[in-house]
């Protein structure tokens, strides 16, 4: 009883709203026919972050996204952008939602004057140079006056990042901005989103690409099954998980003799001899290797990746291809 | 206190609790729709609010316009209504050259005076075709940006439902006078090229002078123009209940059409003054003299009620649905 009373009454987005760009609540979003999309999300972005939402397909990343820009009405809970009510905040988050979406017999220009001109704040008498700006920054000036029927899928996800860079932004949120982007498209995306943020803006990316989140994001949510798995700075949700050493020797058995007497829990001796590193520090540890005779070829200290932490967390394995 | 009773009270705790507001949050009820209405709570971290600005509703009115009037396909079926009385004033002068003592009275008119093609011309063209083209524009309004997922980034931009709507009916509407207009126009000018111009002679008889013509003209328009309008307001209703513009657009013609047959029916009399397409031929009071204002004002007023309705029910779809495309 004591326990559901502190549970009750605690604060529900654990960071108050100034300090966080996306605050959720018990999101829930329950589709006609009862298919639970998202359930009981409970997400703090905190601002200045860039924040990688991630999960596999289908777990309710974009379903989140929609709600979060008043797209899709959640069946439970409550949202914040930038602590403002949606239609002030809206003007100030750049968005990028499920794949580019615009006018094909439309110049580039000429769409992204459109959606300019349905954001209610923006200024007319800036419009062409705020265009030419965001065209410069994904590179699509010299394709501004191509018609979009014309344009490749990469320039299509360009378009769609310069429509998030019409106006001055304080938050972007960008599902999969690196989809159908060659490897050089994705390495450009990449670039962009850490230039944008080192300018302030938070960014909240999804994907459903590990390296990509962990590359490019200070803080991850993993999402599964339309329920939020874990949240937090990607080194607190690595640190969940134990850093271990691994050892190349062609003498598995003494090595792993060495290092359980040195007191390394979890001991395993497969294609190499690897252990929890737990306090020592990696280079006493192959002092004492050697000193006991151990053939070193090869010693290394392996972080967990955040793929480790889903698997660790769901018991699954990851879906990287999608 | 048994352990059923423990669950059950913390289950009525946590549902208590749940509606109650965190601030900042906005509440599910007022994320969509209301949410612009609302005055901003704290001060605004970050970048100074920025203003709405006032001009910013005819801009947006503005690109919907530009996007109507320079799409191939809307122009196209402004060129075929156009087409449409140059066909028929052809077809009529080669009728009329042919010196057929038989002519119909209809016929006579048209072939006596070069306004009179106007008239002619509305007859055959809001039976099917004007109706058709305003059917298109409004179907494909909220639909159309649907299907093709622009409707997420406007509304995200953010184009506010309400308002986006309000720009989407405003633009059927200019869309349902450039239709109208262009075949009064089209008709005038083949009228003048094709036929005499000179006093009019009314359904009733009566001749009134060239500039009366023109004004009774000009009256039909407009009143035609509102009935187009009434039209593009049932299909745009009717696209805000579709991702498919093409579904939109051949029920609104569909209910054209199905009217159209109703009214043949003589049984069902009494259900005429009711239909949408029934009241578009009510523009030939203008032909009576003097114009027959109480028929042209119960048109508008079945106008008037099928816009309301129509939108009514196009903002409590709209401004409620899921965009999910």
């Amino acid at each position: 009883m004591t326990t559901a009373t502190q549970e009750a009454g605690a604060p529900l987005g654990a960071a108050p709203p100034s300090d966080a760009a996306i605050v959720t609540s018990g999101l829930t979003k329950r589709f006609r026919g009862g298919q639970v999309a998202v359930d009981a999300l409970d997400l703090a972005v905190p601002r200045g972050s860039v924040y990688g939402f991630l999960g596999p397909n289908g777990s309710g990343k974009t379903t989140t996204i929609r709600m979060l820009l008043g797209l899709v009405a959640p069946t439970e809970g409550e949202h914040a952008l930038l602590g403002l009510p949606l239609g002030q905040a809206l003007p100030r988050v750049g968005a990028l939602v499920e794949g580019p979406a615009f006018y094909p017999y439309l110049s580039g220009e000429a769409n992204l004057r459109r959606f300019d001109a349905a954001d209610p704040t923006a200024t007319p008498a800036t419009a062409k140079e705020r265009i030419g700006e965001a065209l410069e920054r994904v590179g699509l000036s010299a394709a501004a006056g191509k018609r979009f029927r014309n344009y490749s899928l990469g320039m299509r996800q360009r378009l769609a990042i310069a429509a998030a860079l019409l106006g001055p932004r304080e938050l972007l949120i960008l599902d999969e901005p690196t989809n159908g982007l060659d490897p050089q498209g994705t390495r450009e995306v990449r670039a962009l989103v850490k230039e944008i943020a080192s300018g302030g803006t938070t960014v909240f990316v999804s994907s459903h690409l590990l390296a990509e989140v962990e590359q490019m994001c200070t803080h991850a949510a993993i999402m599964r099954a339309g329920r939020l798995v874990a949240q937090g700075t990607i080194a607190s949700l690595s640190g969940g998980r134990a850093t271990r050493i691994r050892v190349e020797t062609p003498d598995p058995a003494d090595a792993a003799r060495v290092l359980g007497a040195l007191g390394l829990a979890d001991v395993r001796s497969d294609e190499h001899v690897s252990a929890e590193l737990g306090g020592h520090a990696p280079e006493e540890v192959n002092a004492v290797l050697v000193r006991e005779g151990v053939a070193v070829r090869g010693l290394a200290v392996v972080r967990p990746s955040l793929e480790d932490v889903f698997v660790g967390l769901t018991g699954e394995g990851f879906d990287v291809d999608g | 206190m048994s352990t059923a009773e423990t669950t059950t009270g913390t289950e009525a705790a946590t549902r208590t609790d749940r509606p109650r507001r965190t601030p900042g949050l906005v509440p599910v009820a007022e994320t969509i729709g209301s949410a612009e209405r609302h005055a901003p709570e704290p001060p605004p971290p970050g970048l100074p609010s920025p203003p709405r600005r006032p001009g910013a509703f005819w801009r947006l009115l503005g690109s919907e316009l530009g996007l109507t009037f320079r799409r191939p396909r809307n122009l196209a079926m402004l060129a075929v209504v156009a087409a449409v009385p140059v066909v028929v004033g052809v077809a009529l002068r080669m009728v009329g050259g042919g010196g057929d003592d038989e002519m119909s009275g209809l016929i006579a008119s048209v072939a006596g005076n070069s306004l009179m093609l106007t008239f002619v011309s509305f007859s055959f063209l809001t039976l099917l075709l004007m109706p058709v083209a305003v059917a298109v524009v409004g179907g494909d309004s909220i639909a159309g940006e649907a299907g093709a997922g622009t409707l997420r980034y406007l509304l995200a931009a953010p184009a506010g439902r309400g308002r986006l709507l309000a720009v989407k009916f405003l633009n059927v509407v200019v869309y349902a006078y450039a239709v109208t207009a262009v075949v009064a126009l089209s008709a005038l000018l083949t009228g003048l090229v094709l036929f005499p111009v000179g006093d009019v002679t009314l359904l009733s008889g009566t001749t009134v002078s060239v500039t009366d013509g023109l004004l009774r003209i000009a009256v039909s328009v407009g009143y035609i123009g509102a009935g187009m309008a009434a039209l593009g307001a049932v299909a745009l209703a009717l696209s805000t209940f579709t991702e498919v513009p093409i579904g939109a657009i051949a029920g609104a013609v569909v209910a054209v059409i199905v009217c159209q047959v109703l009214r043949a029916i003589p049984e069902l009399a009494p259900l005429e003054p009711y239909l949408l397409p029934a009241r578009f031929t009510g523009f030939d009071a203008v032909l009576r003299a003097p114009i027959d204002t109480g028929a042209l004002l119960d048109g508008l007023a079945v106008f008037g009620a099928y816009t309301v309705l129509s939108l009514s029910v196009a903002w409590a779809r709209f401004t409620g649905k899921d965009i999910t495309s």
